[in-house]
């Protein structure tokens, strides 16, 4: 990018009297908003002309990496490559002009792809209905425990308040479980990361009149495979519970294994991970909510209508395109080509837990700790190199976790092109480390002061022109 | 390396309280801001508020981390230290110097749940 | 060999033996065999890129294209050309949550440039990162009173709230433990005096009003936030936000919270989403505040960047203590709106909410004219209004239907919503009017 040109925030390169908008003129005759309900100080919004808007947000956009861009190996996030028909179907005025309150006589097409959709999910989940309802990861959880609460209330089971939820697991489960208003209770895991079965079952023992449900992922967070799964289900059902299968590592079972047959009960699926539609900087993503037969009616309302009905149509191209031929295989190229990288690495990074993995897989940083050079000093010398970072610093098992997960749709030319540079980055290391710990160099920008940032926020443009006063 | 001051009374969650008369100093150990790193903000409650031994009056937060403040006695809070409002990095210069709140305590015989330095040091060394 | 998939036999091969594997079934050897996945998937075969298009538009086809006036919530704004082409600039369409600020500065540059415009719209002094939808930025805004009112536990819901909100709020309360309560309505708008009276009972954290509120009027807010802070709770306001552009906004009402959807801010219907969420609070606030937040710093060049901050108070740090669940914005609405307000700016937003407002009018005069309409209540409304009509409504809904024209929202008790936008011709709304004696039969 080139920062003196383009690195002005669109409010500085406003001029007063210059517009980038044409409306129709108003044929109504004069309809004055009385004053007394008019705001009294204008918003003072830019003034720009149409290319001026253009290139700036063009501009941004080259400050910026996504997966188009270049390899996105960003573990538990699964930055797959988003079909650009996704894009094209998704923006059809067949569907893009559909008001949400409109009869549903005259909806029928879209009706019809939310029960397609709906249909294709429980085949790859082996669960019997889907609300489509929440509009992201996080969203699903809640929405699904809600679910798993009010079936319990309805049973005049009360005292069901309490969540099972791994040491390891994401930071979202038990907030997603607190603000559902029901309590967590962490299950510890052993050395590889699974589930101590062991304190699973004294928690059990303990407390299982209170559980209302135990929330997994499976693989779980250091993309393993839960073996005792079986068990762990019959357990916490046999206690009266319900087993919730957070999806956020559901791409390796594409092919592979259904939630619905491990003994999970409710699940939410990540649709900007496993079914391709673009995670958009953040959002909007989708997280479907599937469940077993007869706990369809516990399903709250979590948001009006659809969900997002855009991001539904998007995977659901990406599940024609693939059909059934392909779609099982999904998952076992995306766990080859994690296990590719980690045979790859594991002389040179940390492999704590050496055994096959599913998608991912965590290092604890380089093997090598003499240099002083941590996982984020790895991660920003990986800038430079024109890679995205992996995930760093989660799961918090171990000091220095450096997460990869690099999706099926990478080729292993790539993947060579990857493992040659961490490997690089670990000569480097030891050779030259002061290189390492000062990246990245060839970055618009270099390593930010976050202390000043939160110490001092200036998170809106009037306060930046108030500070410089 | 973090110290720890003699003369002061220590909670497992890592705040100190330095007792004068019906009076207590809250704050958090030298060894609590070294592991919390560069703090940027401290949410303190306001004057006239009760605190209770053992529940939380507050948090300090770094960049990285948010760490729940749990008061080591039982009173009304009459003093907030304000000059935290604006330097909350004053705990990393000196923890002992800047204490949060100042207490008066209703229930002196809390204090004897808690660590002296020297059983502090050993509770954190393990 | 699939078009999404690179790798060859001869990869596969030399990828396995890597691994020390001599089969892709060996990758999952350790799930048990009894619940291996072994079947086919029920599911189409897969399809070529043509037969998709087919399958969609053939799909497309049965929907009805109708020129729409219904509202309450979404409305059928117009928009500028050059967003959608931008939206597609993959850089930022591919990318997730700016973790990695160094290559990330295209994200955080915008969502600062989106907290600034939201702030401005809602005269507010500060905003979040964006959140789903305003709906559930509502229920967010609820959450967060009564999180911050340390022992109150009560919210109070205007009646005059859009029920596809309340039923949200609801569903969090109920789960939440949160005991929400019904103000009462008084011609058609909060009544202020039992909002005084409930407000006294104590235990109240929040307040939650809506602008314009659920039958389109504009309500007149003096008053309120000096009831809410005389008993501690924080004032809550749900506006539409391009009305914002001309409306007296949550800050000169005295909000503590301004909350709503930006899908009025040109993003198309799309049947329900993605939109996007806003969330805007007092500086006091911040740290209680849900969701992300883009701060402005400096890197280790001396250079101006920007970065995610307050993290501290998010769910991946604070787990079960986090203010929310919520873990990343709707960042490319976000991106969307912000574009929208850079075209559009000062002037533009205001001309378009102006065009609405007369619209609607002049279409309400047309009706009322007609002598078969009537209004429910006779407040001042922006660009919605509801109406009475003096024949059978299904039958004149229908009827409209059938000459493509979506007439509206039908409310439970039979009245219908009408809403305009600039995005309304002169021509659509007098086809609206010259229809109407067809059914009526009175040339």
């Amino acid at each position: 990018m080139n920062n003196r040109l383009y690195g002005n925030l669109i409010f500085e390169l406003s001029k007063e009297g210059r517009k980038g908008y044409s409306l129709p003129k108003n044929h109504f005759g004069s309809y004055e908003i009385p004053t007394s309900m008019r705001r009294s100080e204008e918003a003072q919004l830019p003034e720009c002309d149409e290319l001026t808007v253009v290139r700036h947000y063009t501009n941004l956009s080259n400050n910026n990496f996504g997966v188009d861009t270049g390899f996105y190996p960003l573990g538990s996030c699964t930055m797959k490559y988003n079909p650009k028909i996704n894009e094209e179907m998704a923006a059809l005025p067949q569907f893009q002009n559909l008001h949400p309150h409109q009869p549903s006589s005259t909806v029928k097409g879209a009706l019809a792809l939310v029960k397609l959709l709906e249909q294709s999910l429980c085949e790859l989940t082996g669960l019997a209905h889907f609300t489509f309802k929440p509009y992201a990861g996080a969203h699903g959880e809640l929405t699904g425990l809600m679910t798993i609460d009010s079936y319990h209330r309805s049973r005049g089971d009360i005292a069901r308040k309490k969540v099972i939820v791994p040491d390891s697991a994401h930071g979202t489960n038990p907030a997603s479980a607190a603000v559902c208003g029901l309590e967590i209770i962490e299950v510890k895991s052993l050395a590889d990361g699974t589930v101590d079965f062991e304190d699973l079952q004294r928690i059990v023992a303990e407390q299982g009149t209170e559980i209302s449900a135990m929330m997994m992922t499976n693989p779980n967070t250091l993309g393993l495979f839960e073996t005792r799964i079986p068990e762990i289900a019959k357990l916490i059902h046999d206690c009266g519970g319900l087993m919730y299968y957070d999806g956020a590592n559901l791409n390796p079972m594409l092919g592979a294994c259904r939630p619905g047959d491990m003994g999970f009960d409710v699940m939410h699926i990540n649709l900007h991970k496993t079914f391709s539609t673009p995670h958009g900087g953040g959002g909007p993503g989708a997280g479907p909510v599937g469940v077993r037969e007869g706990l369809q009616e516990f399903f709250p309302v979590v948001s009006p209508y659809y969900g997002n009905f855009g991001v539904m149509m998007r995977a659901y191209a990406y599940i024609l395109s693939l059909g059934r031929e392909h779609i099982k295989e999904v998952g076992p190229l995306a766990v080859l080509n994690a296990n590719y990288i980690k045979e790859s690495l594991k002389d040179v990074y940390e492999l704590p837990i050496d055994t096959i993995c599913c998608h991912e897989f965590v290092f604890d940083g380089l093997k090598d700790k003499s240099t002083g050079v941590t996982t984020m000093d790895v991660a920003k010398r990986l800038l430079d190199y024109g890679y995205h970072a992996p995930t760093i610093y989660f799961p918090l098992l171990f000091h220095e976790s450096l997460m990869i997960e690099p999706t099926e749709n990478e080729s292993k030319e790539t993947l060579d092109g990857f493992i040659a540079v961490m490997r690089q980055i670990a000569e480097e290391a030891k050779t030259d480390p002061e290189l390492v710990k000062t990246a990245p160099h060839t970055t618009p920008i270099g390593r930010v002061d976050d202390v000043l940032a939160a110490k001092h926020p200036i998170t809106t443009y009037k306060q930046l022109v108030n500070d410089n006063n | 390396m973090a110290t720890f001051q003699a003369g002061l009374l220590y909670s497992e969650s890592h705040e100190y309280i330095r007792v004068e008369g019906e009076f207590g100093y809250i704050g958090i150990s030298d060894y609590a801001q070294h592991a919390l790193g560069n703090v940027v903000y401290v949410d303190m409650p306001e004057v006239d508020d009760e605190v209770t031994a053992g529940e939380e009056f507050g948090a300090v937060e770094s960049v990285k981390a948010a760490s729940d403040l749990i008061s080591p006695v039982s009173g009304t809070v009459v003093e907030i230290n304000e000059a935290l409002e604006d330097e909350p990095e004053l705990l990393n210069k000196d923890a002992f110097g800047n204490w949060i709140i100042k207490v008066q305590l209703s229930d002196p015989s809390e204090l004897n749940n808690l660590m002296d330095a020297a059983k502090y040091e050993a509770f954190c060394a393990a | 060999m699939f078009k999404f998939f690179p790798q060859t036999q001869e990869d596969l091969q030399e990828m396995l033996s890597r691994v020390g594997i001599d089969s892709i079934d060996a990758l999952y050897a350790q799930i048990p065999e009894s619940i291996r996945f072994r079947d086919e998937y029920k599911l189409p075969s897969e399809m070529s890129e043509m037969e998709v298009r087919d399958l969609f538009a053939k799909l497309g086809s049965q929907n009805q294209q109708l020129t729409c006036f219904a509202g309450y919530g979404v409305y059928d704004h117009y928009t500028p050309a050059v967003i959608p082409q931008l939206l597609q600039r993959s850089e930022l369409l591919t990318s997730y949550t700016p973790y990695q600020a160094e290559i990330s500065q295209g994200t955080l540059h915008y969502i600062f440039e989106y907290q600034s415009m939201m702030a401005e719209l809602t005269g507010m002094d500060i905003s979040n990162a964006s959140m789903y939808d305003g709906t559930t930025a509502t229920a967010e805004a609820m959450m967060m009173a009564v999180a911050a009112g340390k022992k109150q536990n009560k919210v109070l819901v205007s009646k005059t709230l859009n029920v596809d909100t309340r039923k949200v709020l609801d569903t969090y309360a109920l789960h939440q433990g949160i005991e929400l309560e019904t103000i009462a309505e008084k011609d058609g708008v909060t009544n202020l005096e039992d909002l005084k009276e409930k407000l006294a009972a104590g235990g109240v954290a929040g307040v939650i009003v809506q602008q314009p509120n659920a039958c389109g009027i504009i309500e007149d807010f003096t008053g309120f936030s000096d009831a809410c802070h005389d008993n501690k709770a924080l004032l809550i306001i749900n506006s539409v936000a391009a009305d914002l552009a001309v409306l007296k906004t949550p800050g000169e009402w005295g909000a503590d919270i301004a909350v709503g959807d930006g899908q009025s801010l040109g993003i198309p219907m799309q049947f329900g989403g993605p939109y996007v969420g806003y969330m805007c609070c007092t500086e006091k606030l911040i740290r209680k505040m849900p969701g992300r937040i883009v701060g402005m710093t400096k890197d280790n060049r001396e250079q101006r960047a920007f970065v995610l901050t307050l993290q501290a108070r998010e769910q991946h740090i604070r787990r079960q203590k986090a203010t929310s669940n919520i873990c990343s914005n709707q960042s490319l609405m976000a991106l969307f709106v912000t574009i929208y307000c850079s075209l559009m700016g000062k002037q533009g937003l205001k001309e378009a909410a102006q065009l609405s407002y007369a619209g609607a009018h002049y279409l309400c005069n047309k009706l009322l004219a007609t002598g078969h309409f009537s209004l429910v209540y006779d407040k001042p409304f922006f660009n919605e209004f509801l109406v009475r009509y003096d024949g059978d409504i299904d039958e004149l809904f229908s009827f409209y239907m059938m000459n493509g024209i979506l007439p509206g929202v039908k409310m439970n008790d039979g009245s219908l919503l009408i809403a305009v936008t600039e995005k309304r011709t002169k021509e659509e709304i007098d086809r609206f009017i010259e229809a109407l004696p067809l059914v009526k039969g009175v040339h």
